[in-house]
């Protein structure tokens, strides 16, 4: 039963992609089409009032800097509400004004698209804040990553000098995509009992007599854009495993299919946007493979369980339940676990912190890979790299020349990738290194052995993955740790993304050159092998001696 | 050359002002239309469960929520899960221990050696290990039913009540499997300690 669950899921969002991929090519490709009658005329009064009168095509650079300017409004904004929240109004319990230092962290790691929480939302927050912040950002950091992949895509399959208009992109991701899907998402959840009030924390007399304070709030409709948006910030400190958050199997299942249909329908649309849908399903074909044999240790390392528990004498049989909720049991929780990390939400239903050591394994290499779907476009975008990268060495193995679409690659465009590729091990790896070297960063660790290496690496893994889980017994709310993976989520978010567009700028102004027998075939089975391998390849040169330290060693040592 | 400053300061200025107003735009839009108007029709349309799935007791008085564990220190109730922050739904949260820390498996035997002081009757290799570890939220509300049907003996022994009914009223308040299909099947504590408490007459 347990597989055939996780199975329904994986073929119910096998079922999702063509459609959503082929509806997200309608949204970008800017060809007229029938949604126009829908959108047109709330998106047009959009246009109007932000004063956009021609919505031209831009170049990479000015792409840049018009998402930049964007996101540090929204973050300046932010930073102001949260240290204010004390004084603004819907704040019913009380809730005092935010650290800097903590603000700071909140403000990257929403507008980053991260959702890595220094703070728990029941007390740090006012439903103001909660709203106004918190999925104000869910919304835009999606849509910013969302118009950031559609303007790769359209730079890597298409001719001339723009790659699309971002403010023209941020709207139509909002009034198209997100908005919409959220509120109906946000009915369905409550309609399985997500709350949705603005209430405050509630006061009940229990069966025995006793006072129990029960906090509350607007749940649902941040739930429902927290997974669409692949953000996985909880309103709750515990994220989905919270019974207001995901109060049962059904709903734990949407979540799933929430976080994880837009990122995987993307491939899709990119091979619709190529003109070469079996170029999208190579790309997605290699994703699966992954993500199936990333569920699969997963699954089978939680059931198995704690050798340490199950020597106690009582029946362990049911698997590793510390940590999980018994309404989702060992299936729902794996298969959450893996999603979440695949598709960069961030978002928890059980503690990753207690998974058994190849369990927790599973996420923490899932986010270095950070192809596996991925999150909000940044997944495609980095499997592409790596594509590109396949072809350059394979090309260059049997003498052919490196061609991707129809675009010859030089090394221009190779220097880029390999900045963005170093840039990921680079920031997760140096920081956890100052971490284990300073007191400050050493403190924060309530794990002792092996187990600490790994909380710490999850942590910085977690932020430069732009994903936002955390083995969360690490305690970082503190200046060091609010300000270096405030730092690392900066990096990790904008460097790719300014480096792939880059890349995309130059691509795009080549001359196309005809396939011919000498071309390096990209739309087959070899080539989706040849794509897994070198994902697996950089991969591991890059994390096996980091991830021997920790996940590995404990696992060897717990008998 | 004049019209060409011109073009820049143009850009210039629209490189500002059109960030400035799409933000203020969308945090309206996102951060306080959306979630007031999902508010309004969600009250509208489901007022029971938007406002936390209340229960009330025989008497009308509300004693809690269905979906947030409680804590029954009375061993004559059906018990919850380790709760390391005893169902205090202010906060939620878990130990975060580790596999290998030590303090989870002593953690774990103490429960353990409490679950033998009170239930003597119950070989403890009965005894699921879901039930003495802590959930991921705190807030557990449910057990698995293996874990209540080995309270049976002892809620028997301490309220009188003959096994067999206790067993029919734990048999009758397993939830199955979501859809036939998803999850795992499941007792609500607090569903069937009310129901407990109503056969005992109180």
């Amino acid at each position: 039963m347990d597989i055939l669950q996780m199975l329904v899921v994986v073929f119910l969002l096998v079922l999702l992609v063509k459609p959503l991929g082929t509806y997200v090519y309608h949204v970008f490709s800017n060809e007229a089409n029938r949604l126009d009658k829908v959108f047109g005329s709330s998106e047009r009064l959009i246009f109007k009032i932000i004063g956009l009168k021609r919505r031209e095509g831009m170049g990479w650079k000015k792409y840049v800097l018009s998402f930049v300017a964007t996101n540090f409004i929204l973050a300046a904004i932010s930073y102001l509400i949260l240290r204010l929240q004390h004084a603004l109004p819907l704040n019913p319990n009380g809730t005092g004004s935010m650290e800097p230092t903590l603000t700071f962290n909140t403000v990257i790691s929403f507008i980053t698209n991260t959702n890595l929480q220094h703070y728990s939302g029941e007390s740090a927050l006012s439903y103001f804040s909660q709203m106004a912040v918190i999925m104000m950002m869910m919304f835009t950091s999606a849509a910013t990553g969302f118009s950031v992949a559609m303007a790769f895509v359209r730079g890597i399959t298409s001719k001339g000098q723009t790659i699309g208009n971002f403010f023209e992109d941020f709207v139509k991701a909002h009034t198209r995509i997100f908005l919409p899907l959220s509120f109906v998402i946000t009915l369905v959840l409550v309609a399985l009992q997500v709350p949705q009030t603005l209430d405050p924390t509630l006061t009940v007399k229990t069966l025995e007599g006793a006072m129990q304070q029960i906090a509350i709030g607007p749940v649902a409709s941040l739930e429902s854009i927290k997974h669409l948006g692949t953000n996985g910030g909880g309103f709750f400190g515990v994220n989905s495993a919270h019974p207001f958050e995901n109060p049962n199997p059904l709903t734990n299942v949407i979540q799933i299919l929430s976080m994880w249909a837009l990122p995987a329908s993307l491939p899709y649309a990119f091979g619709l946007f190529a003109k070469n849908k079996k170029q999208g399903w190579v790309i997605f074909t290699a994703m699966m493979c992954l993500f199936i044999v990333f569920l699969s240790f997963a699954y089978t390392s939680e059931k198995t369980g704690n050798p340490a528990l199950s020597a106690l004498g009582i029946d362990a049989s049911q698997g590793s339940m510390e940590g999980k909720e018994v309404r989702f049991g060992i299936a729902q929780s794996a298969l959450f676990t893996t999603v979440t990390a695949a598709a960069t939400t961030g978002t928890v239903n059980n503690m990753h912190d207690t998974l058994t050591p190849i369990g927790g394994l599973v996420p923490l290499a899932e986010m270095m890979l950070n192809v596996v779907f991925g999150g909000k476009g940044v997944g495609l975008i980095n499997m592409l790299m790596y594509a590109i990268l396949a072809v350059f060495i394979c090309g260059l193995m049997v003498g052919r020349t490196p061609e991707f679409l129809g675009r010859k690659i030089e090394p221009r465009e190779m220097k880029l990738i390999a900045v963005a590729i170093l840039v990921h091990p680079f920031i997760i790896l140096v920081p956890t290194a100052i971490a284990f070297m300073t007191d400050l960063g050493q403190g924060a660790i309530t794990n002792a052995g092996f187990h600490g290496i790994s909380q710490v690496l999850y942590e910085y893994t977690s932020s430069a993955a732009n994903n936002g889980s955390g083995f969360e017994g690490l305690g970082d709310n503190t200046p060091f740790w609010n300000i270096s993976t405030g730092l690392v989520m900066l990096l990790g978010r904008y460097i790719s993304m300014i480096a792939m567009l880059a890349v995309a700028g130059s691509l795009m102004s080549k001359r196309h050159v005809p396939e011919t027998l000498g071309t390096f075939r990209t739309g087959n089975g070899l080539f989706t092998a040849l794509l897994i391998g070198t994902v697996l390849l950089i991969g591991a040169l890059t994390f096996l001696p980091v991830i021997v330290l920790g996940p590995v060693a404990e696992y060897l040592t717990l008998g | 050359m004049n019209e060409q400053t011109e073009g820049r300061r143009g850009f210039e200025v629209s490189s500002i002002w059109i960030p400035l107003r799409i933000s203020l735009l969308f945090m309206v839009l996102c951060g306080i239309i959306y979630p007031l108007v999902s508010t309004g029709a969600a009250q509208l349309l489901f007022p029971e469960q938007a406002n936390g799935s209340l229960v009330k007791d025989r008497s009308g008085q509300i004693v809690g929520s269905e979906l947030i564990g409680q804590n029954f220190t009375d061993p004559k109730w059906f018990q919850g899960r380790v709760s390391s922050i005893e169902n205090n739904a202010a906060g939620s949260g878990s130990n975060n221990y580790g596999p290998s820390n030590p303090d989870l498996t002593e953690r774990t035997r103490a429960a353990i050696e409490a679950w033998k002081l009170q239930n003597p009757d119950v070989p403890v290799s009965q005894l699921p290990l879901a039930l003495v570890t802590n959930s991921g939220s705190g807030l557990d509300p449910h057990i698995t039913p293996q874990s209540a049907m080995v309270q049976i003996a002892r809620i028997s022994k301490l309220t009188g009540e003959p096994a067999a009914q206790l067993e029919a009223l734990v048999i009758k308040h397993i939830e199955g499997r979501d859809l036939g299909l998803f999850g795992d099947e499941r007792v609500n504590v607090l569903k069937l300690n009310l129901a407990l408490s109503a056969l005992l007459g109180e």
